[in-house]
């Protein structure tokens, strides 16, 4: 459900206007209230956690990681994290690109609960969406003793981990770039076909650029939760080690076996691409902002 | 190019945009589509551009039937209301895209291209601004680019969605005189949307007039402003009076006063409502006036050309308002007074009836 | 006559609704009828009984009850935030501000491990809380930590906007004709914000409902006592109980169409109140 991280490139106005606004201003004291409680909130509930990967993942020093990222269950566990986001990432920008045009540059009947479906994969618990592939490609499946006679391993194997993936990050593009479409309008799309393109120079020529940081974003967190998806990959994967671990499966088995240092070296790499997510996000956020600011008065003028 | 519309129907859901609408656009004439917000004037333009599609009827451009004719085929320049420049690209690069992408085959080079953009900027004399972006120009610059890159694939008809709604008076005031001047050097077939009826009056040749999806009248400007067909053209050309009152004997009564003009064709009896521009009225002084409308004077206004008068009705007029524009010389012949009493003479009168009147939504008909 | 072929003016649209919906159906669509499909095998008294279990019962009134609180908790503190972030300037906002997403990237899991090894007996802050009497990992508290966790963006990033957007004119309208700054808050701001609000408790509890990942290291899983609905899925999987997961998922599944449909409702609202897109 991360359907509300849509990123904000309207500029900033300045926020002093505020504080130095006698109408918009609140007494000190009540103003340190409201400081105090909310810093101290997100310092126990965000800030805190995070030290704690780190504290924890270091507590037994740097060696703890050159024994785990030397491991080769490990290494595969990286690599299949890799894999399933490098499989679903691109699969669902395609769709989010496809579903974004159809519904911001055309009217059709049944647009609203187009709309509403593709949002549903974030209100569906990530059991649930594991255990949907399990219903569908078990062996107790619709397609199971079909699968079993064409010898197809999906559940408990790396289609079924892709599959879950694809499912959980599903809207995560689309949802980005729907918006967005919509806010541009046809006009300049319109525009370039009266001027004589066609279909694809349209897209790539006029479409595209004005959405790259959207899209750029979408990406961004469709890859991070494709990184660090736990419970629907955990439904399918069977969990054997050097095969079907995610890295994210990989830190609970080391976690359950009280290797916690080893968990918390795994576990920190993941709270680092989380870091680098939210680097990129607050980069992309500045300089989308920066592409669609305003010229200052005067600068056009004649 | 010329081009000819014929019975368009649009309907968008409930909403009738364009109900039945046949026009003639002669070549190389400037029309303005003049009509209020929603009255099919940008779908109509929208509808020619290929931009919509018409539920019914036909385009033809050069006679032949652009029905089936993509947007893309259409070789029509369309100046969109928000400019719609490409906010990624330079000015230059917005201006050359319709030559950049064209079929292999037909594309020109690139040192065709730079010398077309620039011979355009030239025509828009913006060529300075070549290396800036949208977002870096003014309104006024803007809708001169957009106006350089539809010239720039050559097109044979320009249409221009409220070419001058976003910009400010003084900047309007500018681009319509330079709108004009470019026309009258190009001869390009020209149709303009607008709701404002001075721009259309000033810059068009010809003017179509819309209301409700309905053509109102075709004309030149002097036409439709001296010589309103319909009641709804005449209230919104230009301020009008009305006077609701009662065909007698051939002519307008309105309570016990008469009107001195004729009741036209209208039947004996009908309600009716009487049209007047301010400069058709005069005001007559003195307790020996008999005809026309009584009404007293509440205000004063001569410090113009011209001196206006606002008046109040009384007795049978009781509760209309009235405004008269009077030159200055007979303004200082009658030296009025506020809450005189004075009685309104018409020196023309246009009069519709009532049901007419409702139905076009002009004026406040009691 | 022949007849009149339709022209679309922009390219694709057959071509990108097409593979939206068929990409739609394959992934999302099929795969969750397959939910109602199984549980349509089972006859109306099994599958009440399946879903009422006391074990399951017991779930339902742990993921509900502590996914409510854990969302009006983030409800209050997520509106000081936003406030905060919006209103005052403070050092380290711009870091504050990129964190609040820390939850939507941070892998569940992780922040499982690392919310348990906070508040076990041992940990950071359960050395100090657990002499207190009060036991926060490996019970239903650890459930409300970990939700409350991954709640934390959703209100603040509906109501941010909002509060950006507001005109500092009502405020000072409201100033200048005699009320105080309370006042003005509970009569002027709170009714323009209060669509988004809800909408953020509306996601975040939405949200908290389905976790998983971050819930299930800390909350110790004892049976009647911590264990969440999803985990119930998993058990009843783990036991190769197909059917019997598959009735609880399809209970969860009806859950969050309504939430669903409840939230697109709120943010209807919410665009309509304060005349933009959330």
């Amino acid at each position: 459900m991360a359907g509300v991280v849509t990123h904000r490139a309207h500029p900033v106005s300045d926020l002093s206007r505020f504080e130095n606004n006698p109408a918009t201003r609140e007494p000190p004291w009540v103003k340190r209230l409201i400081l105090g409680l909310a810093l101290s909130f997100f310092a126990v509930f965000l800030l805190l956690p995070l030290f704690a990967v780190f504290a924890e993942a270091l507590r037994k020093g740097w060696d703890t990681y050159r024994v785990v990222l030397t491991d080769s269950d490990a290494l595969a566990a990286i690599q299949l994290t890799l894999l399933a986001a490098a499989i679903s990432v691109p699969l669902n920008l395609v769709f989010g690109v496809a579903a974004a045009w159809s519904v911001a540059k055309f009217d059709f009947r049944g647009k609203q609960w187009l709309v509403t479906f593709i949002d549903l994969p974030f209100s569906v618990s990530p059991v649930v969406a594991g255990l949907i592939y399990v219903l569908m490609f078990g062996a107790q499946g619709w397609f199971g003793p079909w699968l079993r006679e064409h010898d197809v391993k999906i559940i408990f194997a790396v289609p079924g981990i892709v599959l879950a993936t694809i499912f959980v990050t599903f809207p995560f593009i689309a949802r980005e770039l729907i918006p967005l479409m919509q806010a541009q309008g046809r006009e300049e799309e319109e525009a370039a076909v009266v001027l004589g393109a066609r279909g694809w120079q349209v897209f790539w020529m006029v479409t595209l650029p004005n959405i790259k940081w959207g899209l750029l974003y979408g990406v961004i967190l469709c890859n991070a939760r494709a990184m660090g998806e736990f419970g629907a990959v955990s439904v399918v994967s069977g969990k054997i080690r050097g095969q079907t671990n995610t890295m994210p499966l990989q830190v609970e088995i080391l976690y359950n076996e009280y290797n916690f240092a080893a968990a918390f070296a795994m576990a920190s790499l993941l709270a680092l691409l989380a870091l680098a997510t939210l680097v990129l996000k607050s980069w992309i956020e500045h300089a989308s902002r920066r592409d669609y600011a305003p010229v200052p008065e005067g600068r056009g003028k004649v | 190019m010329s081009i000819e519309v014929k019975n368009i129907r649009k309907s968008f859901g409930n909403f009738v945009a364009l109900d039945g609408v046949s026009l003639d656009f002669p070549s190389g004439e400037l029309v303005a589509l003049l009509g209020p917000s929603g009255c099919g004037k940008t779908t109509l333009l929208r509808v020619i551009a290929g931009l919509e599609q018409a539920d019914e009827g036909t385009v033809l451009l050069e006679g032949e039937d652009a029905s089936g004719t993509h947007a893309r085929e259409r070789r029509v320049g369309f100046v969109f209301q928000h400019y719609a420049l490409f906010r990624h690209m330079t000015v230059f690069d917005n201006v050359a895209f319709g030559m950049r992408v064209k079929p292999r085959r037909e594309r020109p080079n690139e040192a065709a291209v730079r010398r077309k953009v620039t011979e355009l900027l030239e025509l828009v004399q913006l060529d300075w601004l070549a290396d800036r972006f949208p977002s870096q120009l003014s309104g006024g610059q803007r809708q001169r680019i957009a106006l350089a890159r539809a010239l720039a694939v050559e097109p044979r008809v320009l249409l221009l969605d409220e070419p001058f709604g976003a910009l400010d008076a003084k900047v309007r005031k500018e681009l319509r005189r330079w709108l004009r001047r470019l026309h009258d050097d190009l001869h390009i077939t020209s149709i303009f949307v607008t709701h404002d009826q001075e721009e259309a009056l000033e810059v068009a040749d010809r003017v179509v007039l819309m209301d409700h999806g309905h053509v109102e009248q075709v004309g030149s400007p002097e036409e439709v402003y001296r010589h309103p067909a319909t009641a709804f053209v005449y209230g919104f050309l230009g301020s009008v009076n009305f006077f609701h009152g009662r065909v007698d004997e051939g002519s307008v009564r309105v309570g016990d006063d008469h009107l001195g003009a004729s009741g036209g064709d209208v039947a004996h009896g009908a309600e009716v409502v009487a049209f007047a521009r301010p400069y058709e009225l005069d005001i007559v002084t003195g307790s020996d006036a008999t005809g026309g409308v009584a009404a007293k004077v509440t205000r004063v206004l001569s410090f113009g050309v011209t001196a206006r008068v606002e008046l109040d009705g009384i007795n049978g007029s009781a509760g209309q308002h009235f405004e008269v524009e009077l030159t200055r010389e007979r303004a200082l012949e009658l030296n009025l007074t506020e809450g005189q009493e004075v009685r309104l003479v018409p020196s023309r009168l246009r009069v519709f009836e009532r049901s007419v009147v409702v139905a076009a939504g002009v004026g406040v008909p009691q | 006559m022949a007849a009149k072929r339709r022209l679309r003016v922009l390219p694709g649209f057959g071509l990108s609704l097409g593979y939206t919906f068929t990409y739609l159906s394959l992934i999302v669509l099929v795969p969750l009828a397959a939910v109602f499909i199984k549980t349509s095998s089972l006859s109306m008294l099994e599958f009440w009984n399946v879903v009422t279990t006391p074990r399951v019962v017991a779930s339902y009134k742990l993921s509900f009850g502590a996914s409510l609180a854990a969302a009006g908790i983030n409800t209050v503190f997520g509106l000081m935030l936003a406030w905060a972030l919006v209103r005052y300037t403070f050092p380290g906002k711009k870091l504050v501000d990129a964190l609040i997403d820390l939850p939507f990237a941070l892998p569940t899991a992780v922040a499982g491990i690392a919310l348990t090894a906070l508040y076990a007996k041992n940990g950071w802050l359960g050395q100090y809380l657990e002499p207190m009497g009060i036991k926060i990992a490996f019970g239903p508290w650890g459930v409300l930590v970990a939700l409350v966790f991954i709640g934390v963006p959703f209100v603040v990033r509906t109501v941010q906007p909002i509060l950006e957007d507001l005109d500092t004119e009502f405020e000072e309208a409201s100033a200048s004709l005699g009320a105080d700054r309370l006042q003005t808050f509970w009569i002027v701001v709170l009714p323009i914000i209060f669509p988004a609000l809800l909408t953020g408790f509306a996601l975040a509890f939405a949200r908290a409902v389905g976790e998983y990942g971050s819930v299930i290291f800390i909350a110790g899983n004892i049976p009647m006592v911590s264990e969440i609905t999803p985990l119930m899925i998993i058990t009843k999987l783990e036991q190769y109980d197909y059917v019997g997961a598959t009735a609880i998922a399809a209970v969860m599944l009806v859950f969050s169409f309504i939430l669903l449909l409840i939230i697109n409702g709120l943010q209807a609202w919410t665009a309509r109140r304060t005349g933009r897109e959330v």
